[in-house]
């Protein structure tokens, strides 16, 4: 066999059924063979759209994404994407071509060194300099994607080893010596924690994206139920509990709910599930919820005690942990004075904005969108302010079905990852939540959508600003706005003009008729709301403050 | 604090450049770093000396060195019973007369002179730091013209 026909064969052992790539000079052959392949291919208008639909695919069901681009250029335009999966702990494998091993470090056409700038952005990557090392490299690069923290990883495979003859030589198993991660907490740490649950009077449940993509989403409800504690979520950890279980709190930091933020800040036990403590959640470290003490749970033990002081760290995969402390539980702590407390707050400071105004209201649109929908629809978000909406003001109840760059904030992402999330999950509405400015970042996916039948729905909140860096203006630059009022294309024609269709919404009282529109026509849709345009993301904690030093939005 | 941290890594190419990525990227700095293979060819020993300001930081490197993939075990051996040698190059300038002076520094230190010509001494010298610091001390009397060191290396 050749090196392309062993690595495609290695990708279907892997169980790849779907790949996103852009062909050139340095991946002809694997493009060669991949022609013959039953494995299905989307071509993208971008690389970068590439990587974004496979990590949109991994994130919407579980499965490593796989990605393939040529040397150089193709390489480099894969570095965002990469970037993007590895802040958020995305399984994804990256194929690259490279040029022929002898021309390696010559300054060849097209030639980056892609190991190199990928290194600090991925989990692991790997370098193929013979033949015989193929295989063995798929196997140990989908099983360190997908296993311990899980990340991107990138393997840079030069032509001319494409082309070699080899045995495909299928390791059964994987073994890497130095990588073992750890998956059950330490039953002494776990009597640790249940000891300090017990004496606790006003637990708090702080969730992040390791609660979804460990699937630990029934337990983590489980704990929250038994212990009577209010749960609070990082925007990672969305959908790992039900927004509408009376017990939840909803996103908490920087434009987290202010019940949120006063209820971590009041604590005196924070049990941490997957999450990092982000300085986005945490505001200012040092006036950090004073009073409490932490259990944290982390597959990652490079997470823990990094940003906060921890009490008692329990390294693992989170669904194992609360599985464990669920069978060591004993105590249960009387928890009616905190929730009645936690209740006042609920009822004085709600999620609000101004429901009377006739102008399309953005949090409007996205309440619309979940009613429609009734809940049902995977969301993808860009960044910005359309993201924090989203976040805020549709209930999520399932894990997987928020999908958005939280780590690295990349704006672009969500249109290219609703693709790998339709495709992924082919029966759901896929709605991807963008702003005017990051649409337009990747914009030229609607051809990848049009052409493969990728019937995601676009609903645009149109404000003519890069909304987000316009707030922080209006806020801490004297509403000097340097550079953030954008213009755009007529998105309806444009839309069209790829083949797709297109939606205007001026008016309050036609955003409910559009978005059933939109998913009644049997296309991709761009819906462009023309919503008011100062509209911004409030409860707000400016960045470095406590995170109940919060400003605006309070009733 | 100066802390020496051994590490055990995998001996493939780019190892040592994800060793020093890391430190880079997150703003650790090392001090000094002596890289070789172990008895197994398949693995190298890394011994790296580094400026940690306070234990959290430790903690970090300990605990992101461990995250590579290529890297099998880290020990700080601030933490424990431990012998360390340094091996340095020194060329000196010296007259005649003080050939005398140079070889009694030599025979103190149980440093070498592997090399000389006329008025030109190349010596070399292992010990640990405490040591070398003084031999270096004493031979400044005399013209130091050039000074390598390997960096410190290791054992518990």
């Amino acid at each position: 066999m050749t090196g392309a026909e062993i690595l495609i064969e290695c990708l279907k052992r892997e169980g790849v059924e779907l790949i996103f790539g852009y062909p050139g000079g340095q991946v002809l052959p694997l493009f060669d063979k991949l022609y013959d392949s039953d494995i299905k291919f989307i071509l993208p208008r971008h690389e970068q759209a590439a990587a974004h639909a496979a990590d949109g695919y991994a994130r919407a069901t579980g499965k490593v994404g796989v990605c393939i681009a040529t040397s150089g250029p193709g390489a480099t335009n894969l570095v965002t994407g990469i970037a993007t999966a590895f802040m958020d702990s995305i399984p994804i494998v990256a194929i690259t071509g490279q040029v022929k091993t002898f021309l390696i470090g010559n300054d060849a056409f097209q030639e980056a060194d892609i190991t190199g700038i990928t290194r600090p952005i991925t989990k692991h990557n790997f370098l193929v300099k013979d033949i015989k090392d193929l295989a063995r490299t798929v196997r140990e690069a989908f099983h360190i994607a997908s296993t311990g923290r899980p990340g991107p990883v990138l393997i840079d495979l030069p032509a001319d080893i494409q082309m070699q003859e080899a045995d495909l030589i299928w390791p059964q198993e994987v073994n890497i010596r130095s990588y073992k991660p750890t998956y059950f907490g330490h039953p002494g740490q776990i009597k640790k924690a249940v000891k300090l649950i017990a004496q606790a009077k006003k637990p708090i449940i702080y969730a992040g994206g390791g609660v979804v993509s460990s699937g630990a989403h029934l337990e983590l409800k489980e704990l929250a139920e038994r212990l009577n504690a209010p749960v609070t979520w990082t925007l990672m950890g969305i959908g790992g509990f039900p927004t509408t279980h009376k017990l939840s709190l909803g996103m908490l930091g920087m434009h987290g709910t202010a019940y949120a933020n006063y209820a971590i800040m009041e604590s005196d036990l924070i049990i941490a599930v997957g999450a990092r403590f982000d300085d986005r959640v945490t505001g200012r470290l040092d006036s950090f919820a004073p009073y409490a003490k932490v259990i944290h749970i982390d597959i990652d033990p490079s997470s823990i005690s990094k940003n906060v002081r921890v009490d008692i760290p329990i390294v693992g995969d989170a669904r194992n942990i609360l599985g464990q402390l669920l069978e060591e539980l004993k105590k249960i702590p009387d928890t009616k004075e905190w929730l009645n407390a936690i209740e006042a707050w609920k009822k004085k400071h709600p999620l609000i904005y101004k429901k009377e105004d006739a102008k399309i209201k953005p949090q409007y649109v996205i309440e619309q969108i979940y009613d429609v929908t009734k809940g049902g629809a995977i969301i993808t978000t860009e960044v910005g302010q359309h993201q924090m909406w989203a976040a805020q003001w549709y209930q999520y109840a399932y894990p997987r079905t928020f999908i958005s760059s939280g780590g690295l904030g990349t704006m672009g992402f969500g249109f290219p990852a609703s693709m790998g999330v339709k495709l992924g999950c082919p029966d759901k509405i896929v709605f991807d939540i963008a702003g005017d400015g990051s649409i337009q970042m990747n914009i030229q996916e609607l051809a990848t959508c049009v052409c493969n039948k990728i019937n995601v729905k676009v609903a645009i909140l149109n404000n003519g600003y890069l909304g987000m860096v316009r707030q922080w203006q209006e806020l801490f630059y004297k509403k000097r706005y340097s550079h953030t009022c954008i213009t755009g294309p007529d998105f309806v024609k444009l839309a069209e003009s790829y083949g797709a269709a297109g939606i205007r919404v001026t008016k309050k009282e036609d955003v409910r008729s559009a978005i059933e529109k939109a998913i009644s026509i049997d296309n991709v849709v761009f819906i462009d709301f023309q919503v008011e345009p100062e509209e911004n993301v409030f409860p707000m904690v400016p960045a470095g403050q406590a995170i109940n030093q919060i400003i605006g939005g309070l009733a | 604090m100066k802390h020496t941290i051994s590490v055990l890594v995998e001996n493939k190419f780019g190892v040592l450049a994800r060793i020093a990525g890391l430190f880079s990227a997150r703003g650790y700095n090392i001090s000094s770093l002596a890289v070789s293979e172990t008895m197994d060819p398949s693995i190298s020993y890394m011994t790296i000396v580094v400026d940690a300001k306070d234990e959290n930081i430790l903690e970090q490197i300990e605990k992101q060195l461990n995250k590579l993939i290529d890297v099998i075990s880290v020990t700080d051996f601030t933490k424990k019973e431990h012998v360390e040698r340094e091996l340095i190059l020194v060329k000196v300038d010296y007259s005649p007369k003080e050939k005398n002076k140079l070889e009694a520094v030599l025979k103190k230190y149980l440093a070498k002179l592997i090399k000389h010509g006329s008025g030109t001494a190349i010596l070399e010298a292992v010990g640990e730091q405490q040591q070398i610091r003084q031999l270096l001390e004493e031979l400044s009397r005399f013209e130091i013209k050039e000074l390598i060191r390997t960096g410190k290396i290791a054992m518990a």
